[in-house]
């Protein structure tokens, strides 16, 4: 019997135990093949939805269903936590003690945020008047502290990269923008954004247009700054080279790092615990039979739920040749496409690969598009809302969205001289 | 990304199109050295070094350069010296002088 094991239940570890389970649905049924979840515990937070929170957009209730009803029933899932990884002898060891044996393995425990890695971050001030909100905890404290909030200087701080989501916290003070119009208190509110890129984003030809919001919305942008420590009782955020910024109110995105156990497993991860993984394959470096998909991968593309549904195509198929010892597909071309929040019912959408920055024109079409590309439209905020159901009803499933290819495709895109 | 070759210290050297060298064994003391200068870091101390050493090594050792965090737990200099010696982006910029490809993009 073939076991193929899977770390973590999130977006891409659901999306590849249903694709796996179908792809060899008859091995499965016959016992020939097993596919095996482990997640440390049994709630789906829907990731996408936790920038809505802050402002009152979703209760946490919405955006939480538990893990296994998510899961076609010939997938067993195991409810625990990973101690490690013995790549040389193919075994998973859990926290409570059982090892679990694999054929495969494939690595999908995402990232998670390391607040304790930044001085001061964590100390006096932390959840008081420094926020963050990649948790459902998190978001949903600073939706209280927002809404207390009537004035004085708030601070989005990305402190190192890579982030997931990388247009996250851009987004965030979009719609901090709109909050605050809203509220009638906008004069009132400086809002600042602090990133150490040289740029507001990490593709130039977004950042072009990113920073031209900005400046619309008179949102300060302050660049190549390297937070070094964080002082929540006077309020002063501070880099390396000793710049200083004041604040009120601080939204923090804090280092991201991989999963703990990757750091106990000899050889898996690098040396903030992302899989050392081939860009084109997904293959892991330390093994030929490990290989890891999503954010818990080290591959320059963003940490996105869309990248991880694209990898998924290219994994599954990659599983497949594997198991059959045929050589693997080097498919995978950094595929993302991501829908920005830009405040007051808009929303721009971006499509882009390794290689080709995102672009101006129609997606997923030409001409007839719906949706427009690198331009603010009121159907791009309607196609992110409608991604709810589709994430829930197609991705997770492991399904295929009509015309949107794990491929980039260049039709619709308008090619800039 | 576009391959050039350049002359560095009177050597032809494959770089990419920032001046990453894209072969580690082409460079010497001398090639660091200068592109340190181009880099408006003249001259180069024993922290300097130190740091340029360090990245080498483990570049050397496991194909990949290490992190700011990584520089600043065990390198022997701390995260705030490491930004006086190699001001903006320490990880880069010492890569870059211990020529060795630019450190994984990100994005």
């Amino acid at each position: 019997m073939k076991r193929i094991v899977i770390l973590g239940g999130g977006t891409a570890g659901t999306i590849m135990a249903n694709r796996l389970r179908r792809t060899f649905a008859r091995d499965v049924s016959a016992g020939r093949t097993r596919i095996t979840v482990v997640d440390q515990d049994n709630e789906h937070v829907y990731q996408p939805g936790l920038l809505f929170v802050p402002f009152g957009g979703y209760a946490a209730e919405q955006l939480v269903r538990p893990r296994r009803r998510l899961f076609h029933r010939q997938v067993e899932v195991i409810t625990a936590a990973i101690d490690r990884v013995e790549p040389a002898a193919h075994r998973v060891h859990l926290a409570s003690g059982v090892t679990l044996e694999y054929d495969v393995l494939v690595v999908a425990t995402g990232t998670r945020i390391a607040p304790e890695e930044t001085e001061g971050l964590t100390g006096f001030g932390w959840q008081e008047r420094m926020f963050e909100f990649y948790t459902l905890g998190g978001a949903t404290k600073l939706r209280d502290a927002l809404a207390r909030f009537n004035g004085g200087r708030l601070v989005i701080n990305v402190v190192d990269m890579p982030i997931k989501c990388p247009v996250a916290p851009l987004e965030f003070a979009f719609l901090a923008d709109d909050y605050f119009t809203r509220r009638g208190i906008r004069d009132r509110v400086e809002i600042s954004y602090v990133t150490p890129l040289d740029n507001a984003f990490t593709k130039p030809s977004a950042a072009a247009s990113l920073s031209h919001l900005l400046r619309e919305k008179r949102i300060e942008l302050v660049t190549e700054f390297s937070t070094g420590r964080v002082d929540g009782e006077s309020g002063v955020l501070a880099s390396w080279d000793d710049r200083e910024i004041p604040f009120d109110l601080l939204v923090s995105v804090p280092v991201h790092a991989g999963a703990a156990y990757v750091g106990r497993s000899p050889g898996l991860g690098d040396d903030l615990g992302f899989i050392v993984t081939d860009p084109r394959t997904l293959q892991a470096k330390v093994a030929p039979n490990i290989f890891a998909i999503g954010d818990a991968t080290n591959v320059p593309a963003s940490k996105a739920g869309s990248v991880a549904h694209f990898e998924a195509e290219v994994l599954t198929e990659n599983i497949r040749r594997y198991l059959r010892g045929l050589p693997l597909d080097p498919g995978f071309d950094g595929h993302a496409n991501c829908f920005i929040e830009t405040g007051r019912g808009k929303a721009l959408l971006i499509d882009f690969n390794y290689e080709v920055e995102p672009l101006t024109g129609r997606f997923p079409l030409p001409v007839v598009g719906p949706m427009r590309l690198l331009e603010e439209s009121r159907l791009n905020h309607l196609g992110k809302l409608a991604f709810r159901w589709i994430y829930w009803n197609v991705l997770l499933p492991g399904r295929d969205i009509p015309a949107v290819g794990a491929q980039m495709s260049m039709r619709g895109k308008n090619l800039r001289g | 990304m576009t391959m050039a070759t350049t002359l560095i210290a009177a050597r032809d050297l494959e770089v990419d199109a920032e001046g990453f060298l894209q072969k580690p064994e082409q460079w010497t003391e001398d090639v660091g050295i200068e592109i340190a200068r181009q880099a408006g870091i003249a001259p180069l101390g024993d922290r300097h070094w130190a740091v340029i050493r360090f990245m080498r090594d483990r570049y050397l050792a496991t194909g990949q350069a290490p992190s700011i965090r990584t520089l600043g737990k065990e390198s022997g200099v701390s995260t705030k010296e490491l930004y006086q010696l190699f001001p903006k982006g320490p990880a880069k910029l010492a890569a870059k002088i211990a020529g060795i490809p630019k450190p994984h993009g990100c994005i």
